[in-house]
């Protein structure tokens, strides 16, 4: 049996899914049960914290699930850091939904957290995999339950989207399936190993053949260019599913995926041997760069945000690929960076949308003296994504610039820089319209507590681990136990 | 010598008597009889099976006349497996069938119990017999109560379609008559076992490679794969919906074995017939893609399953054409998992069918809605079709894609990939209407009753379940059917 | 036997399949498949055949030289096909008055239009 707490940190949103649709006809039943399960996840996964630091992580038996591959569940440092992730914020968008849902008058409340419980049962199963085996299982979970929470207005522009994203999710996760076999046809029984394991199992030409193979399964889902086009499509779904999914879960996915290829199956010496690594780094750093001009030209809030989503999730995998420790550690940290501003933003736009009705950048004039708590949230994270000091998309920044140095690459830093440039050009002049545009008495209008809370609670956190990034959850060290490991040790 | 290889063939045989002369005074009645002549058939299947498993195949000289003279009755673990799946999904069939009635008249009733215990008896005779001709004989009586069957369905096209099946079927039994002949010829022997003894001796004529072609053609028509699959979509779409379950989803594993068996013995062989097998693979990846994409382009449900079964028989043949040991246990797996997906979704299908009057894609519209269950079956044999992990399907794939490794057929491992995808896309054309659109304005819809739905949410359940434990139920039944089959060679 | 026998056989074969592929009328293509078991049935009987052999009864006690006789097996065998050939061709009929009764015409594509009409 092993650890029974890595089962109850996978099986708790799926009892909240379960009990949600249970309790379906009781209003507050699904919020509640949501928010009780997020929390009790957060607690069994703090508690297996310890156990990670001092580099003893809690694994659970191998539970046979093919023929020479079995599924177990570790929390080893980069795994934990994402399941706690997806797990805090979890907690919070539960909160959230139910007033945004409230708010647009949507009844399906059971079915809502349902298919949310079981997103994020997969996610922490995802985090939590020992191996590629069960890594692959969850994920593919992953993509259909979300599938269900992409259409769920069931309008014709939702519909479509739904189509779009299960080609591209579904077409990605038959190459994760190819790939994985592979993999495991080469190593047999093989797991995920802090320096990878397939190195000197076959032919240069092979291992960078399955390399592609992997980084194209996980690029559809990290949304790296050209297989983005799922990802702005599918803001056709609600805001909270768009904050939780489309920021956190189902995208971070994708990006953890692509720590764990370099990381932990590869390893960063093999990736960067094969040349790999070379090649995923300008992928990342055209993402990064095309999709913050791309965000420049969206005046629609939440497609800005999916634009801004697609750059930032491209720090993540150029952080993987370039090797370095600093750079691995600073993408993995980026998860949870990214993660608390980017919920933040949209769950402002959120509440825009509910409250004031406004989904357009044009329509932002003034809205900060009507909503100053939600645009305050807004503007703070839209700096700490910018990368203003003191918020924790400074750090990470930072440190993938060292990490692009070590790595002996260092025009990426002009990448970073243009990069950060741009993130300033696409949110300071909604944050500036919000604030001092558009004149008019100060009146305080703001959205239900419901609404403003998350976000607000959401922007601290990530001024919280801008300021003290070893707090709380460590995050900040569990990024770096995770780089450090895969690096073998050496800083 | 054991009586099981015989018994579990005589018994339905037998039993297709009394329903006809039972229908007259009960209806009722006739389905009890047929019902319970099916478990007893389970029962010996499931007897034999375990006899199998624990001292080796089980052999019977019918008439008492010794192999390879007289005809050999023999089942090992890869028959027996076998004919305790279709014993199985006959039971589920009946009772799924058990609160459907022909309400044209009681006699026919009576036939239609009696041609399904005649169908069940010619599938486990091709399961039992260790000879090539008494197996035809055996297919022969599963295709006419195949035929028949498909007439008696309800619409107007039934008999025209059971007309074709039965003109294409009686082609590939002579097929598999002249390819024999040819066999006999060169070998003197009928028997399989002897057979496979002698084929070194003869792999590099090239009479072996013709009988080869012929008789594998002629099964692959009744399948079937693609470009033989003709008949299919037609008849398919007339049957009574209540037999399809059955017809779909065991009579085309019955056939697949039959030509895995002809073929196992050439293995290892040197010359062009030995490597016979290695011929199936573009015939499997054309009957994967064309199946499919004709798949997609159906409005009527049935035949688009029925394509779909063109497409997922073709996995069977790039599996059996790799020949090694994953790749035959992943077609071993994918021949379970695809009987048990398929029944479910012809079940789902044929309850739409009776509900509505036809299974047309706007049949399923709000279906979701006004009949949660059919949908959930429905969306969950269908997911696992497409291959969804952690249910049955997706291991079949895994296994084979792994076999696919082990020979290094990379066409293959792209086939197996694009399948997936491509099943996934007619999938969730049916689940889009069933879950999205609204419901069809009319008449009240009536429940689904117990007998109809309980096999049904059985075999949804088998979608999963089958999946998660894969890998006790390989250990226990596969791998000694692929040792039964291959002789471990390969 | 000689080849000629042999490719009798085989134009027969061929002949049965044209017919029942590419002829209209379902009877005739009941017939063609009738004329395809009877070519396969032939080459059975072709596959026996011996010049100047007897069939395989004992004249008396003692032993009997086994190349005397032709071998019993392939008529056996045919004797079964000829019964499933004759049962397929009863099944065959009994559809072919269902679809008569049903749409008056026994044409193939008229059946079709008819169909595709209702």
């Amino acid at each position: 049996m092993g650890d029974w707490r890595l089962f109850a940190a996978v099986s708790a949103p799926l009892a909240a899914a379960l009990m949600s649709l249970l309790l379906r006809r009781v209003p507050a039943g699904p919020p509640a049960v949501s928010v009780l399960a997020a929390a009790l996840q957060f607690s069994v996964l703090l508690s297996l914290l310890p156990g990670t630091l001092a580099g003893l992580p809690a694994e659970t038996a191998a539970l046979p699930l093919a023929a020479g591959a079995a599924l177990r569940l570790r929390a080893d440092a980069l795994g934990l850091l994402f399941a706690l992730v997806s797990s805090g914020l979890w907690a919070v968008t539960s909160v959230y939904a139910a007033g945004y849902l409230g708010a647009t008058g949507e009844r399906r409340l059971g079915s809502f957290y349902a298919y949310l419980g079981v997103c994020l049962s997969a996610a922490a199963g995802i985090a939590l995999s020992a191996g590629p085996l069960a890594f692959l299982v969850f994920y593919e979970i992953l993509t259909l339950a979300t599938y269900p929470l992409v259409i769920f207005t069931g309008k014709p522009a939702a519909v479509a989207a739904g189509r779009k994203y299960l080609v591209y999710a579904l077409g990605a996760g038959q190459l994760l399936l190819v790939a994985t076999v592979w993999a495991l046809w080469l190593a047999p029984g093989a797991e995920f190993v802090p320096g990878g394991f397939l190195a000197g199992r076959a032919s240069p030409a092979a291992l960078s053949a399955l390399f592609f193979l992997f980084a194209a399964a996980f690029a559809v889902k990290a949304a790296v260019m050209p297989l983005h086009g799922w990802l702005p499509a599918a803001m056709a779904a609600p805001v909270p599913v768009s904050a939780l999914l489309h920021a956190v879960a189902v995208v971070k996915a994708g990006a953890f995926g692509f720590l764990r290829l370099t990381g932990f199956v590869f390893g960063p010496a093999l990736t960067s041997d094969l040349g790999a690594g070379r090649v995923l780094a300008w992928a990342a750093a055209i993402t990064i760069l095309v999709a913050s001009l791309r965000a420049l030209t969206e005046s629609n809030l939440k497609r800005r945000l999916a634009y801004s989503t697609i750059g930032q999730l491209s720090y993540i995998v150029l952080g993987a690929a370039l090797g370095s420790t600093a750079a691995f550690a600073a993408a993995a940290f980026h998860i949870a960076a990214h993660g608390l501003m980017k919920i933040t933003l949209f769950f402002c736009a959120g509440a825009l949308y509910a409250h004031a009705h406004v989904e357009d950048a044009s329509q932002l004039d003034g809205i900060g003296r009507r909503m100053p708590l939600t645009m305050g949230a807004f503007a703070l994270a839209a700096l700490g994504l910018a990368g203003m000091p003191a918020l924790a998309g400074f750090l990470v920044k930072w440190n993938l610039g060292w990490g692009a140095a070590d790595a002996g690459r260092p025009w990426f830093i002009a990448v970073l820089i243009a990069s950060a440039v741009l993130n300033f050009a696409y949110f300071f002049p909604l944050v500036h319209s919000a604030f001092f545009k558009g004149g008019g008495p100060l009146r305080l209008e703001e959205a239900s507590a419901a609404l403003w809370g998350p976000p607000a609670l959401t922007a601290l956190g990530a001024l919280a681990i801008g300021l003290f990034p070893d707090a709380g959850a460590s995050l900040y060290r569990l990024a770096w136990a995770a780089a450090r490991a895969c690096a073998g040790g050496a800083p | 010598m054991s009586a099981l290889p015989v018994l579990i063939v005589v018994t339905p045989l037998v039993a297709a008597l009394a329903p006809p002369l039972l229908a007259l005074a009960s209806v009722r009645a006739a389905k009890a009889w047929s019902l319970a002549a099916q478990v007893l058939c389970l029962a010996l299947s499931a007897a034999a099976l375990r006899a199998v498993l624990a001292g080796g195949p089980l052999r019977h000289a019918l008439g008492g006349w010794p192999a390879p003279w007289g005809i050999e009755c023999v089942l090992d673990a890869f028959s027996a497996s076998l004919a305790v799946l279709v014993a199985g999904l006959s039971v589920l069939t009946g009772l799924y069938a058990w609160d459907w009635s022909d309400r044209r008249s009681p006699v026919r009733e009576g036939a239609f119990q009696s041609l399904f215990l005649l169908l069940l008896a010619g599938l486990l005779g091709m399961l039992a017999t260790g000879d090539l001709f008494n197996l035809y004989v055996f297919l022969e009586i599963a295709s006419l109560s195949s035929y028949a069957l498909v007439a008696a369905g309800p619409g107007r096209e039934a008999p025209l379609a059971a007309f074709r099946y039965l003109l294409l079927g009686g082609a590939g039994a002579t097929f598999w008559v002249l390819g024999l002949g040819y066999l006999y010829a060169l070998t003197g022997t009928l028997n399989m076992a002897d057979l496979s003894a002698r084929w070194p001796a003869i792999a590099s004529a090239p009479a072996s490679s013709a009988a080869l072609g012929l008789m594998v053609a002629g099964l692959a028509l009744k399948m079937p794969v693609f470009p033989l699959h003709g008949w299919q979509p037609g008849a398919y779409a007339a049957a009574p919906p209540q037999i399809m379950p059955f017809i779909a989803s065991a009579g085309s594993k019955v056939m697949a074995y039959a030509i895995f068996r002809l073929l196992a013995g050439t293995l290892g062989a040197e010359g062009q017939a030995g490597r016979a097998l290695e011929a199936l693979a573009p015939v499997g990846l054309l009957s994967v893609a064309a199946g499919s994409v004709l798949a997609l382009t159906q409005t009527d449900v049935r035949r688009m399953l029925a394509y779909s079964s063109v497409a997922q028989l073709g996995l069977l043949f790039v599996g059996f054409s790799l020949g090694g040991r994953w790749a035959v246990i992943g077609v071993l797996w994918h021949m379970l998992a695809h009987a048990v997906l398929k029944s479910c979704l012809f079940m789902a299908a044929g309850s739409v069918a009776r509900r509505r009057g036809s299974c047309d894609l706007d049949d399923f519209a709000g279906l979701g809605r006004t009949a949660p269950l059919t949908a959930a079956c429905f969306a969950a044999a269908g997911l696992a079709l497409v291959g969804l992990p952690p249910a049955a399907g997706f291991f079949g794939k895994w296994y084979l894609l792994r076999g696919a490794l082990d020979a290094g057929a990379w066409a293959s491992v792209a086939v197996v990939a694009a399948s997936g995808l491509m099943t996934a896309l007619y999938v969730f054309r049916v689940l889009e209407r069933i879950y999205l659109s609204p419901p069809p304005e009319t008449k009240r819809v009536e429940p689904l009753g117990p007998w109809s739905a309980a096999p049904m949410l059985a075999l949804a359940a088998a979608a999963v379940l089958l999946g998660v434990f894969n890998e006790p139920l390989i250990a226990a039944f596969i791998e000694p059917a692929w040792l039964a089959a291959t002789g471990g060679r390969g | 036997m000689s080849a000629f026998h042999y490719a009798a056989c085989g134009a027969l074969f061929l002949l049965g399949l044209h017919g029942l592929l590419w002829r209209p009328n379902l009877l005739r293509k009941l017939m063609a498949l009738n004329v395809l078991q009877a070519s396969v049935v032939l080459f059975y009987i072709l596959l026996a055949a011996k010049r100047g052999a007897s069939p395989p009864v004992l004249a008396g006690p003692g032993p009997a030289e086994a190349a005397a006789f032709i071998n019993p097996l392939p008529h056996a065998l045919m004797l079964t096909a000829i019964v499933v050939g004759a049962a397929t061709t009863g099944v065959g009929l009994a559809l072919i008055i269902r679809v008569h009764r049903l749409f008056g015409t026994l044409q193939e594509p008229e059946i079709v239009d008819k169909l595709g009409r209702s």
